[in-house]
């Protein structure tokens, strides 16, 4: 069984969204997602200060097996990059919810998390595909 | 319906991850790929290899028909029993319609193993070629392959098969022996370490795959044999080499035997026109020089013109990623690969990457 935090947002795309109260969000990808890709050993982020549209490819995950997009689950600015992550990508695979976030959005339009899953519905969602 | 081998319920029982693999559900990792992959450089691991087809050749005309139907010459096993020979087998226009192992048995008959993926096509061929020869063809469909690689390979799986492995442990490499008449050991592989491939039949392959695993072999799934065969430097049909390429532009002219100029093997005449002229391509190792991921069929930009990754990924004994490319002939150094949309500097160096558990990467010279 996936670990899906009950305090955390989700898209369809299998990212997730903390949202941390002050105007931002911090995205990483699901467990269900790592545990797909398996080893992870490369990532590619998007610089701070890129403006993103909620929906756009802005990160690539590599493991082992396969390069996997990562979408924008936001509108907004970058304003930081896991740089951990560079040296360090098999984190996502240990700790996809905390060491292994990818990066942190400052919202254009905080309406939009109202458009993201809760781990209910995510959850359902990866019950789904895993039939 | 996909197809199971013997192994399928250690596969379960493994928890395995299962995917189709030319019609077969085969397991593609036990948990981390990685962990898999540096448990054969560094131990022993052990893989089902039993969806690849055995087939025992025989008949008063099977050298002739062999001598006839592949690139490499059975005549160089010297008719010694339980020797190897990795040879390709071509069209008439020299592209490789599979590659094979093939073992000399005795003086009447020959064991090959061929692709599981191109089964099919193979069998065909070979039974087309088979008819201006006195030859009977029997697929053993009956037996399971078990391969078992790692420096420490061969010591335990003396262990875990105890006395009846004692003939195959005075084996050299690239030699087989029929340790009895249920028993072929061949101390040949995929991975570029030591070990044994084991064919057993198939209702003794789940014993023997327990056996292993108590003796501290652990199981590898497909995701790290390839990775280990690419560190290896080892074709992989149907992504390196297929029907429209010839040996000579894959890396495998040592593997064709011109010599003696008499002997008509199929593809000759197109393979001689080539030589003569020079491959256009060769194939040839990239090291990404940054960070980044080579996958298959990534464009490779050289001073000499533009080539293709046949093979890509993250090496995990070197910890960056290498390639298998086809480049134009006189593709110098260096290079560029194209991934995303953004080029980036690769080396161009002489493969295999990774042997016996060290990295062997050599630069290439001249031109």
């Amino acid at each position: 069984m996936s670990n899906i935090p009950s305090e955390l947002k989700y898209t369809k795309s299998h990212e997730w969204v903390r949202i941390e109260g002050d105007g931002t969000v911090t995205v990483g990808i699901s467990d269900h997602a790592q545990a797909l890709l398996g080893d992870m050993v490369f990532v590619e982020l998007p610089e701070p200060g890129t403006s993103l549209d909620a929906g756009e490819e802005c990160a690539v995950v590599e493991s082992v097996k396969a390069a996997s997009d990562v979408y924008a689950p936001m509108t907004g600015e970058v304003l930081a990059a896991n740089e951990l992550l560079e040296d360090a990508p098999e984190t996502i695979n240990t700790d996809a919810y905390n060491d292994g976030w990818l990066f942190r959005i400052k919202l254009a339009d905080e309406a939009e998390l109202k458009e993201l899953l809760d781990a209910e519905a995510y959850a359902e969602l990866v019950a789904e595909e895993d039939h | 319906m996909p197809q199971h081998t013997p192994l399928y319920q250690q596969h379960l029982a493994a928890k395995a991850k299962m995917v189709d693999f030319a019609g077969w559900e085969m397991p593609v990792h036990y948990g981390s790929q990685l962990e898999e992959h540096h448990q054969v450089r560094r131990d022993a691991g052990m893989f089902d290899v039993s969806h690849m087809v055995v087939l025992d050749l025989a008949g008063p005309a099977v050298s002739d028909f062999l001598r006839r139907l592949l690139a490499n010459d059975v005549a160089r096993l010297n008719a010694t029993p339980g020797r190897a020979l990795y040879s390709c087998m071509l069209n008439e226009r020299g592209g490789v319609i599979d590659d094979l192992i093939v073992y000399f048995m005795n003086d009447n008959g020959y064991r090959m193993v061929v692709n599981a993926a191109t089964r099919d096509k193979d069998l065909a061929w070979i039974a087309q070629q088979a008819t201006a020869f006195e030859v009977s063809i029997r697929e053993r469909d009956d037996l399971a392959m078990i391969a078992v690689q790692g420096p420490n390979a061969r010591d335990k799986t003396r262990t875990a098969l105890g006395e009846a492995l004692a003939p195959a442990m005075a084996l050299k490499p690239f030699f087989a022996t029929e340790c009895s008449d249920e028993l072929f050991v061949a101390r040949t592989g995929y991975t570029g370490e030591d070990g044994f491939e084991i064919m057993l039949p198939a209702a003794q392959a789940g014993g023997v795959w327990k056996a292993l695993l108590a003796a501290g072999v652990a199981p590898i799934g497909l995701g790290a044999r390839d990775t280990l065969r690419l560190e290896a430097g080892m074709n992989l049909y149907g992504q390196d080499m297929d029907e429209d390429t010839s040996p000579l532009e894959a890396g495998l002219a040592w593997t064709v035997a011109f010599e003696p100029a008499g002997r008509d093997f199929i593809g000759r005449a197109a393979l001689e026109a080539q030589h003569e002229a020079g491959p256009a391509r060769k194939l040839v190792g990239l090291l990404l020089e940054g960070r980044g991921v080579l996958r298959a069929h990534q464009k490779v930009v050289t001073t000499a013109g533009e080539g293709e990754t046949t093979s890509g990924s993250f090496s995990p004994t070197l910890g960056q990623a290498i390639a298998l490319a086809r480049v134009p002939a006189t593709a110098g150094q260096t290079c560029e690969v194209e991934i995303r949309g953004k080029r980036l500097p690769a080396r161009i160096v002489k493969y295999p990457f990774v042997r016996h558990g060290q990295p062997c990467i050599t630069y290439t010279q001249t031109l």
